[in-house]
């Protein structure tokens, strides 16, 4: 798309996961999982609820560590034992939590400035800068830095978050849910928000949503969780060929089809 | 990933720098104020700058170079079109300061001043939740159907009876260290036996209910505040208020009524077990019998310090429940908030026990001391 997605980066997949499985007990999450991620595409993982797509996630971020199998960002396994390794791979992606996680005690500002002062490389006007200049990025006003999250409507809270998961320039963005409890007008804005940044920037993004609109206006690529592995991964038209009762519940609503067929075609 | 590199090439106009490779916030070297100041002296006999070169230009590189620029266009630069856009929109950049002064040093008086009002304004807010617990009790007892038994319960097995082992031991263990402490000093003037009366006064009249209030401040006015305030960031209170639940009667009052049933209940078992811990260091430090301990207590104790104590044990209790409710309804929605208020009530809640049991000792100065 332009130089900077393909600029000198090291081939390879962004994600790369192998032979994951995850069990609870004696609940069986994930059995065998095989996923892979190219650079400067956009994944939507969908599946129905409870079947574990937000504890994918969270091992692929590496906030949780599967009961078997590896996973790799950028080459790297992302539970490195390592300290230092670990730090410097967690820097190079972001995530948008459901709930936006700011830290509330923390004013907007502090907020996106808070991962840029962890470098501890930085002068503060430059923190300044480059907080003003992500603010306007997710089109937030500079008046907004100084209110509290408390203080933030549903729609600005994401914004805010996505601006602190971009701060240190990700290569990847993790979502979960980056739709969720916002009304249909602010969710297709903040996709068009997400969409336009994601073609400026070219970072990759993975995401787990349960909105047609969401997928079909953001997705490149589909996984489908269900029966505890991914039952069909590929484009739109891969995915819908596929026969499963999951896919075609899901898929087969009219919305669904509607808004997954302008991304298909 | 190739480094930042800044190259000057001689030409005819005069000298032309070249900036080549990635210029991000993961690539340029560090620190960044001395790649800037570099950046700022090369370019300083500079004619013209090419950026073409750049494989990846992010907004901390773009930034660091417009900085390095002294904030203007050079006079002749040539650059991709989207790393243009980039610099652009840092040129858009309006740092907004926050109007400063709220933390600058405030002069004394009005430091005192604004101390004075913000306390005045929890008074009055403490006033408000009583005159309101007042309001509910005389509308549950025209409706006693509405009483909130199991909350009521609830708090009572809460603060009271999962408390009984700790006072216990608390009161045990005070009661050993000042009894052998008092035994050391009173043998020196060969008055013995009169352990039985400095023990029974002092811990049924002061020890056993400061103890408690103090412990029970720490233990259940801590987690008061905290439940009610994580309830407020979690706007369940709010959502208890469309449900028609009286948050005064459902949260604050069964919390109030609660502790300051149990309280009185906890001081006598925390005295109790003070009077037991004395009498066992007694018989092994002076062997003095438990009969002629317990024979003697109820002649040189009168019976009205019982009644100071519970008397004591029903104010602590009561302020406790209402300070820690008072602070829980003024967290506000954030972490820090919520940590600060929970400290603020148990300092406040045990600071106000020691106040009254000043205020008791003076009222009560002519009261059960036998002469």
């Amino acid at each position: 798309m332009n130089a900077l997605a393909s600029g000198g980066h090291a081939p390879g997949p962004v994600i790369e996961i192998r032979n994951l499985s995850t069990r609870f007990g004696d609940i069986v999450v994930h059995q065998d999982i095989d996923l892979e991620l190219e650079r400067g595409q956009v994944l939507g993982l969908v599946g129905g609820s409870g079947s574990g797509k937000t504890t994918l996630l969270r091992e692929i971020v590496g906030l949780l560590r599967p009961s078997a199998g590896t996973v790799r960002l950028f080459g790297q396994p992302v539970l490195d034992p390592d300290p230092a390794r670990q730090r410097t791979l967690r820097r190079r992606f972001g995530m948008l939590f459901q709930q936006g996680a700011l830290f509330s005690a923390l004013s907007v500002y502090d907020n996106i400035a808070f991962p840029l002062r962890e470098l501890r490389t930085l002068d503060e006007a430059m923190i300044g800068e480059l907080v003003m200049l992500k603010l306007a990025m997710v089109e937030l006003e500079a008046r907004h830095a100084w209110l509290m999250p408390a203080e933030l409507s549903g729609g600005m809270t994401k914004r805010v978050a996505l601006a602190r998961a971009l701060s240190l320039e990700p290569e990847l963005l993790v979502l979960d849910e980056p739709t969720a409890g916002l009304d249909p007008d602010r969710s297709e804005s903040f996709v068009r928000l997400i969409r336009m940044l994601q073609m400026a920037l070219g970072f990759t993004v993975v995401m787990v949503t349960h909105d047609p609109e969401t997928l079909g206006g953001l997705a490149t690529r589909f996984a489908v969780l269900a029966d505890q592995r991914i039952v069909a991964l590929g484009s739109a038209a891969d995915v819908l060929a596929v026969d499963h009762p999951f896919i075609r519940n899901f898929f087969g609503s009219g919305r669904a089809a509607a808004a997954i067929g302008k991304a298909a075609a | 990933m190739s480094l930042a590199a800044i190259e000057t090439v001689e030409q005819a106009g005069g000298l032309q720098v070249l900036l080549s490779g990635d210029w991000t916030l993961a690539t340029m070297p560090e620190p960044l104020s001395s790649l800037e100041a570099r950046l700022r002296e090369i370019g300083a006999g500079a004619k013209a700058w090419d950026l073409r070169p750049i494989s990846r230009l992010d907004s901390a590189g773009a930034i660091v170079v417009w900085r390095a620029w002294g904030r203007c266009w050079p006079a002749a630069l040539a650059v991709s079109t989207e790393h243009r856009s980039l610099l652009e929109r840092v040129v858009a950049i309006r740092v907004e300061r926050k109007e400063a002064g709220s933390r600058a040093a405030r002069p004394g008086l009005v430091f005192l001043g604004e101390q004075a009002l913000a306390a005045l304004d929890h008074f009055a807010g403490l006033l408000g939740l009583l005159g309101q617990g007042v309001l509910d009790l005389a509308y549950l007892a025209r409706q006693p159907a509405q009483i909130p038994w199991r909350e009521f319960s609830a708090n009572v097995y809460k603060a009271g009876a999962l408390a009984l082992p700790v006072t216990a031991l608390i009161g045990f263990l005070i009661g050993i260290v000042l009894s052998y402490l008092s035994a050391l000093q009173l043998k020196t003037f060969g008055a013995d036996v009169f352990i039985v009366n400095l023990l029974g006064i002092s811990i049924v009249r002061e020890l056993g209910p400061v103890l408690v209030a103090v412990l029970v401040a720490g233990r259940s006015g801590s987690a008061m505040t905290a439940q009610i305030g994580v309830m407020r960031v979690t706007e369940e209170i709010d959502a208890l208020a469309t449900m028609g639940v009286s948050r005064s009667q459902r949260l604050v009052l069964p919390k109030v009524l609660a502790l300051a049933v149990t309280m009185p209940l906890l001081v006598v078992w925390c005295s109790a077990a003070g009077l037991v811990g004395g009498m066992v260091s007694a018989k092994l430090q002076m062997g003095l019998s438990y009969a002629f301990f317990i024979d003697t207590l109820s002649r040189v104790v009168p019976v009205a310090n019982v009644w100071i104590g519970v008397g004591k044990g029903v104010a602590f209790g009561f302020l406790i429940a209402l300070i820690a409710c008072h602070f829980g309804l003024r967290v506000r929605p954030n972490t820090e908030s919520l940590s600060s208020r929970t400290t603020t009530s148990v300092v406040t809640s045990i600071t106000v026990v020691i106040l009254v049991d000043a205020v008791f000792a003076i009222l009560t100065r002519n009261v059960g001391i036998p002469f």
